[in-house]
């Protein structure tokens, strides 16, 4: 169970200080959750202060009960807590397979390493030996980089947009991994998203807006409401802005 | 052999005994042993240090060793090692120099490889170069390498310099004919206060010719690098050079690439890149439970893989 208490994260940025996540109460214990909200609202940023990447300005974070604000990013991986990248992190020479084999934590064999690629329809065979490097896709990455995840099988996992950079049809067979991970999960699973078909599938979905948590509840109660909102554009909403 | 040497053989060689094939084994400044084949053959040069390989044409899937090891405190040497390679060959040949020098005085082993190779032929030429050892003399390496290839003929050379050397300076000079092509794959890691120099010279004179010169490097504490190359293309060639390189701590590294194109058909390309390790990667590993430190050894080994 991950439990933020109060938390804030400001940033300074020409002597002034910007505000990007304030007094974020959330406690997730169930299998599956899902973050939503537009683009900016501090999403990712929640996903980082979780993996230890950036510490919050003000307020707790609890894994399991046990404080782990302060705590480095390595020794919370060690403690059971996954982040995959949206933006996967390219290297020179570094492969596929030792990527999932430094995920996994042991010295898999090579078809322990494939039966993770093939779980995210990549061809083992012609994937395990490959560089991460730039001669990879946006969406080859993104596979890879859930495969880590899945390689990984901690006790809480955040999934930063796994849908982008991977195109449509593709990600039809993806929300299959994830259905998957729903029903064989032991742990924790958050997902930052804005697809309805990974919200669908979400015991929770919490709704970030502005750096506050702006709805939460089960999908019925807030699909509705996202799909209302427009926000305060007056440019959208005045049909006399829309003509121009 | 003793057993200082058998782990220099190790290091730089692969192996601890007899090697298969064709090898002739150099220690403290004397040829320890040698074997030729019904193909290759190998003869000291009377006239200086070295010796001359010789390659019969046509003959394919053999390798020959040449291993050099010095554990000699203070043993300076230049040696000549000529390569005669016929027409049709296709053959690895494995070089390496391995120093232990637990004295306070100076090792060094200044080595001229020279490569002719036939027409048609393919030469796979692997070089590790390697120093151990815990007194106060350095250890100096000076690898020549002068490569003529012949119409269609092919060489691969991959170089690595991962540890213990003190100063290199490596010069490999290149000229190609018709149809031939050069792909040189060079790794260096220096660390404390080496230094390493590097220079490549590949002319491409023949028609169809190409090469691609690629250096990866790594330089850790108050460790100096410095990457020359040149490439000319004198006719219808192609040609690419890379120099790709991470410091860590007080480390500097320079890359000096030059392509020069004097035809208007040939088409050259450098790239140079120097920077640390990116912060994201070192991150990205972290989120698999590894420390920064052992991140940034990941990272770098797979750069130097």
């Amino acid at each position: 169970m991950i439990e933020l208490i109060d938390v804030s994260y400001d940033v300074t940025e020409d002597n002034s200080d910007i505000s990007i996540l304030r007094d974020i109460n959330i406690k997730i214990d169930e299998r599956f959750v899902a973050i939503t909200g537009p683009n900016g609202g501090g999403k990712s940023t929640l996903a980082r202060l979780i993996a230890g990447i950036i510490k919050p300005t003000k307020g707790k974070i609890l894994l399991d009960g046990k404080d782990i604000t302060d705590m480095s990013i390595t020794d919370r991986a060690k403690l059971g807590i996954t982040y995959a990248f949206q933006q996967p992190v390219r290297f020179k020479g570094i492969t596929v397979s030792d990527l999932i084999r430094l995920a996994s934590g042991k010295d898999i064999s090579v078809s322990d390493a494939c039966v993770y690629l093939s779980e995210v329809g990549l061809c083992a065979r012609d994937y395990i030996n490959r560089e991460v490097n730039a001669s990879l896709s946006g969406g080859e990455l993104k596979r890879i980089e859930i495969a880590m995840a899945l390689a990984r099988s901690t006790k809480l996992t955040v999934f930063d947009e796994p849908e982008a950079g991977i195109d449509l049809w593709s990600f039809q067979n993806l929300i299959q991994v994830f259905e998957k991970m729903h029903e064989k999960i032991q742990g924790s699973i958050i997902i930052i998203s804005h697809q309805e078909r990974i919200l669908d599938i979400a015991d929770r979905i919490i709704v970030i807006a502005d750096g506050k948590v702006t709805a939460e509840g089960d999908k019925d109660s807030i699909l509705p409401e996202m799909l209302n909102a427009t926000g305060d554009c007056r440019f959208i909403r005045d049909p006399e802005c829309a003509r121009v | 052999m003793d057993s200082i040497q058998k782990n220099l053989l190790e290091a730089v060689a692969g192996f601890h005994e007899i090697p298969a094939g064709a090898y002739n084994i150099r220690a403290n400044g004397k040829t320890d042993s040698r074997n030729t084949t019904a193909t290759i053959d190998i003869v000291s040069k009377k006239d200086k240090q070295g010796i001359d390989i010789i390659i019969k044409p046509g003959t394919k899937n053999e390798s020959v060793h040449i291993p050099v090891l010095l554990s000699e405190s203070g043993l300076e040497e230049m040696v000549y090692n000529d390569f005669h390679i016929g027409d049709d060959c296709d053959v690895t040949i494995i070089a390496g120099c391995g120093i232990h020098n637990g004295g306070d005085k100076a090792s060094r082993h200044d080595g001229i490889h020279s490569f002719f190779v036939g027409r048609n032929s393919h030469v796979r030429y692997i070089e590790k170069h390697y120093g151990q050892g815990d007194g106060m003399g350095e250890k100096i390496m000076n690898p020549t390498t002068v490569v003529e290839l012949q119409s269609g003929s092919f060489m691969e050379m991959d170089t690595v310099q991962i540890k213990g050397v003190d100063s290199t300076e490596r010069v490999t000079r290149a000229k190609l004919g018709d149809d031939a092509k050069l792909v040189i794959k060079e790794k260096i890691m220096t660390h404390g206060k080496q230094t390493a120099k590097t220079s490549f010279t590949v002319d491409m004179d023949g028609e169809g010719s190409s090469t691609d010169v690629v250096s990866r490097s790594v330089a850790k504490d108050d460790s100096h690098q410095i990457f020359y190359s040149q490439i000319n293309g004198n006719n219808k060639c192609s040609g690419h050079t890379e120099c790709d390189a991470i410091i860590i701590d007080n480390a500097s590294v320079s890359a000096i690439p030059e392509i020069t194109a004097n035809h208007i058909d040939a088409s050259l390309i450098h790239e140079a890149a120097i920077g640390k390790i990116a912060g994201e990667q070192l991150i990205k590993l972290m989120t698999l439970g590894l420390t920064e430190k052992e991140a940034e050894e990941q990272i770098i080994s797979g750069f130097l893989k």
